[in-house]
């Protein structure tokens, strides 16, 4: 990313240069505005999708706009418009910069745009992945297809798709920001169901993804694992048993069982709840959250993760951010707004779904360090419990500090073996108390595969998640059976 | 509605033609909207946005089928409306295909549709700093409830409105345009150095239907406050109680099982069981897209066809899917008009004003009715198999003992099969509340399993 394309790609297609972008940006700064930016984007998205056995339909998508905010204390005003043209924009900017009327102070005005300097690029490509012929994309979903359906005669029906993108992304801000970013995106999901005797039908999912090329996805050696899971997973469930209910011992598999950090911490430590007070953890930095051990990382800097950003919503360069060290709460993830509002330093973490939306701060991928302990070992010290592998999505109060998480794959644990396979279950915890009842921390951390998008505000940006596997004591397992 | 954007539509479905689809359809959803949020006594933000797609699905005959695809975008030049449809017409080619893909066979709505109470042309001109003085009375007035509301998310306000063209190549082109406004408060209470948060809020299709912004503060104020002090349970197996609000969740459920997609493709619990009683006979759901000022509410659905008024369930008889003209084909029935379609996607199925008829009793006398159970008022998390039926989600809301409310609750999870809950259904309250499209009564299920400490 040394040498961004996408301002010349804007400049190019929409006519804005930086002269005038600089004019535009001082019309916001005329009323008492602290801080004022421009964000463009243009997007490309397709997908196709399988069912049946055939690939029915392909879809292709164009996105584009420009949003312009005014910041003056607390207050954000902002405007946006798909059309992207200086007259639009200045309209934009009146619109924005009203909101700072009745502000007390700010005095800012445009400094001239310069490069901002960030590392190497995250996610080079060779192509893009909205570029790659359809055709290879709808062999890949038939190629799935067959191979689930040879997997085992109990598969009856396989869904898939392949979801590619390109944004691009220019931020344009009152000190001289200026940073542009190009992200591709592609995904693969296989979902298949099996039908066992008597008819019972279960149905698993797994997918895949990140930012690197299409031609990735299309190795054996990605897509096949993929397919024998969901196809495992299926059949598995077939054979599942009613899941306890209540407090008991839980072990959480490596990898997306990480999707616990998200709900339980991640949340609680973004930056706007913290300044505004509304989380269970404010005021808590230094204090003791999670057990001795126990270390919490957001990292934007992963190469070609979902999570993985080169810079962040607001031109900011992401980093890795130590949330939790050692059972010790050590950072929030923070935007510009409320870094500057709570005298921190940004972090890299102001993301947004699209030029349509605000920046807020927003995690990346969020993962545990590993640990020493032996993960079969783990397991063996189990007497009785719940050992968690694969989860669906989760949720969290982020003022009470309630999350829950949904788990698709998990087994009854008996006198440390691994006993029958349980119906899908809601787990249920306190954020701020959890990760002080962790007692084993595996030697095997693991991310996930690249397929976790988190939802806040009504807006859906792509993260990741990671775990080494983990023993949690007294954790409430939503299943029927006393 | 501009004449632009009918052109735009028109352009499109012709330049597919000309592109050599042997179909197509198009839809424009432009609008724009304000929104704000006051937290305390500052205002946090103020949006105002412009909004303009056009979605295209071409189709091209085959021996056996369709083949099809579908693209949108924001740019509605004539050059990118041109290569839109050239590039939707060999993207098309590249699909399978597919026998039941395909226009509706006819039987179009009216295109000057009757007045369906979608806006008022008087709010038209609502400016934002109304919509700020209306966050500032909610949020105002949940602070000045109780010495213990002592924060908030804030109080949010916001109003939009949209405008739809839909064209296809059969000849049907209609257009609609509809207003929606809301008002939301999310106060926090404190008390013992814990803090409870929970909100309320009202939406409307005109600005004089919201309730007032004062009640919307109090009222969210009183719901964060009855949180205080909440607690799990033991594990058991008790009554739960949904009120209006969870139990339009669980309508919402049901929707999704009985959708014509979910149906041919057996991801739902209910597939095959159409005629079957599935549910307590004190239950009947009716989904009506005319219904006046509805959200849900519009005069053709996502492929042209009317809106209208369906019985899903009639005293627990499962009596209709909802369907829209593909998977009606894949079912061998006839659409019911819930094509749900958004400018960039494919026709799919959707709800339009869904609900359950009130029943006999009120909330209070179902309460005073069980001896001991957990009356649920918020459910959080994902954890239904539309497959299989089995439910586990998180749960907060109000322990009930000998017919009275005694403390609230949370962390605890509520599990069970929803096939059955449907059938253990034994009570339904007269508040039937409209919040959203779906709505319901509160719902007491006789039993399911509560898992806590």
């Amino acid at each position: 990313m040394s040498e961004p394309r996408s301002p010349t790609f804007f400049r190019e297609r929409f006519g804005v240069d930086e002269q005038s972008l600089a004019r535009v940006l001082d019309g916001a700064l005329e009323r008492k505005v602290d801080y004022a930016d421009l964000y463009f984007e243009y997007a490309t998205q397709d997908s196709v999708a399988l069912e049946e056995g055939i690939v029915k339909s392909g879809d292709r998508h164009v996105e584009q706009g420009v949003g312009v905010r005014a910041q003056a204390g607390e207050r954000q005003g902002y405007a946006h418009t798909d059309e992207i043209d200086l007259e639009s924009l200045r309209l934009a900017t009146a619109s924005a910069r009203a909101i700072a009327q009745h502000a007390a102070q700010g005095s800012a005005r445009a400094a001239l745009p310069r490069r901002t300097d960030a590392g190497p690029d995250l996610y080079p490509i060779v192509s893009s992945p909205t570029d790659v012929p359809v055709a290879r994309k709808i062999d890949l979903l038939g190629a799935i297809d067959a191979r689930a359906r040879a997997r085992d005669p109990r598969i009856v029906q396989v869904m898939a798709s392949c979801v590619a993108e390109h944004r691009r992304v220019l931020v344009v801000g009152s000190d001289g920001t200026f940073a542009g970013d190009e992200r591709p995106l592609v995904r693969l999901n296989v979902q298949v169901m099996a039908e066992g005797p008597g008819g019972r039908r279960e149905i698993a999912y797994q997918g895949m993804g990140g930012r690197y090329d299409f031609a990735q996805l299309e190795e054996p050696s990605a897509w096949h694992p993929l397919v024998d899971e969901a196809v495992r997973i299926a059949c598995l469930n077939l054979d599942s048993v009613p899941c306890p209910a209540g407090a008991m011992t839980v072990v959480l598999g490596p990898g997306w069982p990480g999707i616990l950090l998200h709900e339980a911490v991640g949340h609680g430590l973004e930056g706007d709840f913290n300044r505004k007070k509304t989380s269970a953890f404010a005021d808590r930095l230094g204090q003791r959250v999670a057990a001795d051990g126990v270390t919490v990382i957001d990292d934007g800097t992963i190469p070609a993760r979902r999570g993985s950003l080169n810079i962040d919503d607001e031109g900011t360069p992401t980093q890795r951010t130590v949330l939790i060290e050692n059972g010790v709460l050590r950072g929030y993830l923070q935007d510009r707004l409320n870094a500057r509002l709570m005298g921190m330093s940004p972090t890299g973490n102001g993301r947004r779904e699209s030029y349509a939306h605000l920046p807020m701060p927003r995690m990346t991928n969020t993962f545990m360090l590993a640990g020493e302990d032996d993960p079969e070992e783990i397991l063996r010290g189990v007497d009785r419990g719940l050992y968690a592998v694969s989860f669906g999505g989760g949720q969290v109060d982020i003022t009470s500090g309630k999350f829950v998480f949904s788990a698709n794959e998990a087994y009854r644990i008996e006198n440390g073996r691994l006993g029958a396979p349980v119906k899908g279950a809601t787990l249920i915890g306190n954020g701020p108390d959890v990760l002080l009842r962790v007692t084993r921390i595996g030697n095997d951390l693991r991310l996930d595969r690249g397929v976790g998008t988190c939802g806040k505000d009504g807006q859906s940006v792509p993260v990741g998640v990671g775990l080494p596997t983990l023993r949690i004591e007294e954790l409430t397992v939503g299943g029927t059976e006393g | 509605m501009s004449g632009a954007e009918r052109d735009a539509v028109a352009k499109a479905l012709a330049r597919a033609r000309a592109a050599g689809a042997d179909a197509a359809d198009a839809v424009l959803a432009a609008g724009d909207s304000l929104e704000t949020r006051v937290r305390g006594a500052e205002i946090d933000f103020v949006v105002q946005a412009r909004q303009r797609t056009l979605g295209l699905r071409a189709l091209v005959r085959g021996t056996r089928g369709m083949r099809s695809a579908i693209t949108s975008t924001s740019d509605l030049s004539p050059e990118a409306i041109d290569r839109m449809a050239d590039e939707t017409v060999a993207l098309a080619r590249a699909t399978a295909e597919d026998p039941a893909a395909g226009l509706p066979d006819g039987g179009f709505a009216e295109t000057a549709p009757e007045d369906l109470g979608l806006g008022a042309a008087e709010d038209r001109s609502v400016s934002i700093e109304a919509r700020i003085d209306d966050a500032r009375a909610a949020e105002a007035a949940a602070r000045a409830r109780d010495p213990r509301i002592v924060n908030s998310e804030g109080s949010q306000a916001a109003s939009d409105f949209r405008r739809v063209v839909y064209g296809n190549s059969l000849g049907f082109l209609g257009s609609y345009e509809s207003a929606t406004h809301s008002l939301t408060c999310e106060p926090l209470a404190r008390e013992n150095g814990s803090m409870q948060r929970d909100s309320w809020f009202s939406v409307a299709r005109r600005l004089a239907a919201l309730e007032q912004p004062a009640a919307v503060g109090r009222r969210a104020a009183e719901r964060a406050l009855r949180r205080l002090g909440a607690r799990s349970v033991p594990t058991c197996e008790v009554p739960v109680l949904f009120d209006p609000i969870t139990a339009a969740s669980l309508l919402g459920q049901l929707a999704g099982c009985a959708s014509g997609y979910a149906v041919y493709r057996k991801t739902s619990f209910l597939a095959g069981r159409l005629g079957e009683e599935i549910a307590s006979p004190l239950l009947s759901a009716i989904d009506d897209g005319r219904r006046p000022g509805g959200l849900g509410t519009r005069p053709f659905d996502g492929e042209g066809l009317p809106t209208r008024r369906n019985v899903l369930l009639l005293r627990g008889r499962l009596t209709s899917w909802l369907l829209d003209s593909y998977s009606a084909r894949k079912l061998g029935l006839a659409s019911t008009g819930n094509a749900a379609r958004s400018a960039g996607s494919a026709p799919s199925v959707g709800a339009t004003n869904l609900w359950i008829e009130p029943g006999a009793r009120t909330q209070d006398e179902i309460i005073a009715d069980t001896r001991r159970g957990l009356l649920v008022t918020e459910l959080i998390g994902m954890g239904f198999n539309p497959v299989t039926g089995d439910y586990s989600r998180g749960a907060a809301g109000l322990w009930i003992e000998n017919g009275e409310i005694v403390h609230p609750v949370e962390e605890v999870t509520i599990a069970g099969n929803f096939g059955q809950m449907l059938r253990d259904v034994d009570a339904v309250g007269t508040d039937l509340l409209w919040l959203g499209r779906i709505a319901s009564p509160t719902l007491r299920v006789a039993r399911m399993t509560v898992a806590g400490r």
